[in-house]
């Protein structure tokens, strides 16, 4: 799949992921293009259901980051968030998703390269895997798998959320 | 086990004019053969109907929380409930999330010999044959009309029961039996090792098939002691996580859902499996999550008071392997 464009939301904290993507910008830091960015109050914030769905929905991967640990802006809730992470990604590996698909990091307000460099990884990895072929909405009429390429769904991120 | 029944009769009656309990959870016989069902008894309640056998495989924590509310009304009521090593952890489980205070609950812990698979052994009988039901030490003898077939135990139980390490309550008022602690060590089920060394496609695959079979009557849910919500996020509407369909997507959505839910907290009792019926084989997916947690945490729910449950607590130098490094 050499021209497949993977989309990717990243759920970034607010404050220092999501700053640290916006030094990026500021920067002017290139960077791959495929991510949409959800801004969320602490990587603690983060629930498995927001992932699921939002690959139920149409995306090809997740990137979760937040604050490195120690430097949490509510002084442990990256932490708290780094025990849910782990079971999180072991469960999803476990039941035969990509381990690439779903992927968490740590970048703080001051590391737009790191951002960068990470957003570049993810989208590579991604790119590498193809779209999710499996487990989306609309693949599965009749339970039967039509799969269909992330490009043609015209739900992604436009009024698919609370349809 | 007659003497074990009579035993917990004898204790029951004791508590009740004592007054240190004012309802009893237990089991009586069911109506269909080799099934036991939850008995709620109050003191003027036939106590001769309480029932202990290799049959009674409820997890009958999952009744505490409405029962201590609906019989509280304001006043303390001590709720005596009959449990197993797996019950004992669920309901130490609820008091540690704060669905119960201590005082309410008097835990009778029993020392289970391992629970009975019904549907093993009618997947060799007809239930309607059945005229007589009798065990010793070994067997499950049942008499039909023409002759009698023997089962052995060992070989008809639950599959959760097979390598349980907690038979014994850790956490009880009284306790029936004698109090010998489990000498099972086998932390890890074999079927999840078995199903993490295939493919990824292959497990996936039959995550799927497993989950086709769902018909997402959430029995599962409602037979957890876990799963007290009020509101679950399967029938939230703000947000509406999934829809109410019968697409395979949104069932694999509640199913992650719900599985993830017990991370940490969940006691491997198997209600889950044993309410299903589809015959989905939730244990190979909730079993993992039971070993991932004590292989990186060490903990094992609902064994005290004490330890913080995994997903309530941290430590600075939490494993953090799976974190993505820009390379």
């Amino acid at each position: 799949m050499p021209d497949f464009e993977p989309k990717i939301v990243a759920f970034l904290c607010n404050w220092c992921s999501y700053a640290g993507a916006d030094l990026a910008g500021v920067s002017r830091i290139q960077y791959p293009t495929n991510i949409r960015v959800i801004k969320v109050p602490c990587s603690g914030r983060i629930n498995l259901l927001y992932i699921i769905r939002a690959l139920q929905k149409g995306v090809d991967g997740i990137l979760v980051s937040g604050c490195h640990p120690g430097d949490c802006h509510y002084i442990s809730g990256n932490l708290f968030a780094r025990r849910k992470f782990a079971l999180m990604k072991k469960f999803l590996e476990y039941i035969g998703i990509e381990p690439e698909r779903v992927q968490f990091t740590w970048v703080s307000a001051a590391e737009g390269t790191r951002f960068a460099q990470v957003v570049e990884k993810v989208t590579n990895d991604i790119r590498k895997l193809g779209p999710l072929k499996y487990f989306r909405k609309n693949d599965y009429n009749d339970k039967k798998c039509n799969f269909s390429s992330t490009s043609e769904n015209p739900n992604f991120l436009s009024g698919a959320v609370n349809k | 086990m007659k003497s074990i029944e009579s035993e917990i009769k004898d204790l029951i009656k004791k508590l009740f004019s004592e007054k240190k309990i004012e309802v009893f959870i237990g089991y009586e016989n069911g109506t269909l053969p080799l099934r036991t069902t939850p008995y709620f008894v109050s003191p003027n309640d036939d106590l001769d109907k309480l029932a202990w056998n290799r049959f009674c495989s409820n997890n009958l924590a999952v009744y505490l929380p409405r029962v201590v509310a609906k019989k509280k009304g304001g006043n303390s009521c001590k709720v005596g409930i009959l449990c197993k090593g797996c019950d004992s952890r669920s309901v130490v489980g609820l008091i540690k999330e704060k669905q119960l205070s201590r005082n309410d609950v008097f835990i009778i812990g029993i020392v289970c010999p391992g629970i009975i698979d019904t549907k093993k052994i009618l997947s060799e009988i007809k239930s309607s044959d059945i005229e007589h039901i009798d065990e010793d030490d070994e067997n499950i003898m049942v008499k039909f009309k023409d002759g009698k077939k023997n089962f052995r135990k060992k070989d008809h139980l639950y599959e959760c029961c097979i390598n349980c390490e907690f038979t014994t309550p850790f956490v009880y008022d009284t306790l029936i039996g004698d109090g010998k602690s489990s000498s099972n060590t086998i932390t890890s089920s074999q079927k999840v090792a078995e199903f993490s060394a295939k493919s990824r496609q292959e497990r996936w695959q039959i995550f799927e098939q497993e989950l086709t079979k769902c018909i997402r009557c959430y029995a599962c849910r409602n037979a957890c002691p876990n799963c007290y919500c009020k509101e679950c996020f399967a029938e939230q509407t703000k947000p509406k996580w999934f829809s109410v369909t019968n697409d395979l997507s949104d069932i694999i959505f509640y199913h992650i859902g719900r599985i993830f839910h017990q991370a940490g907290r969940c006691v491997d009792c198997g209600a889950c499996v044993r309410a299903c019926p589809m015959d989905v084989d939730l244990r190979l997916f909730t079993r993992m999550l039971v070993d991932e947690v004590k292989e990186r945490f060490g903990y094992d729910p609902g064994l005290n008071f004490e330890e913080a449950p995994p997903l309530t607590t941290f430590a600075s130098d939490d494993k953090q392997e799976f974190i993505t490094e820009p390379s």
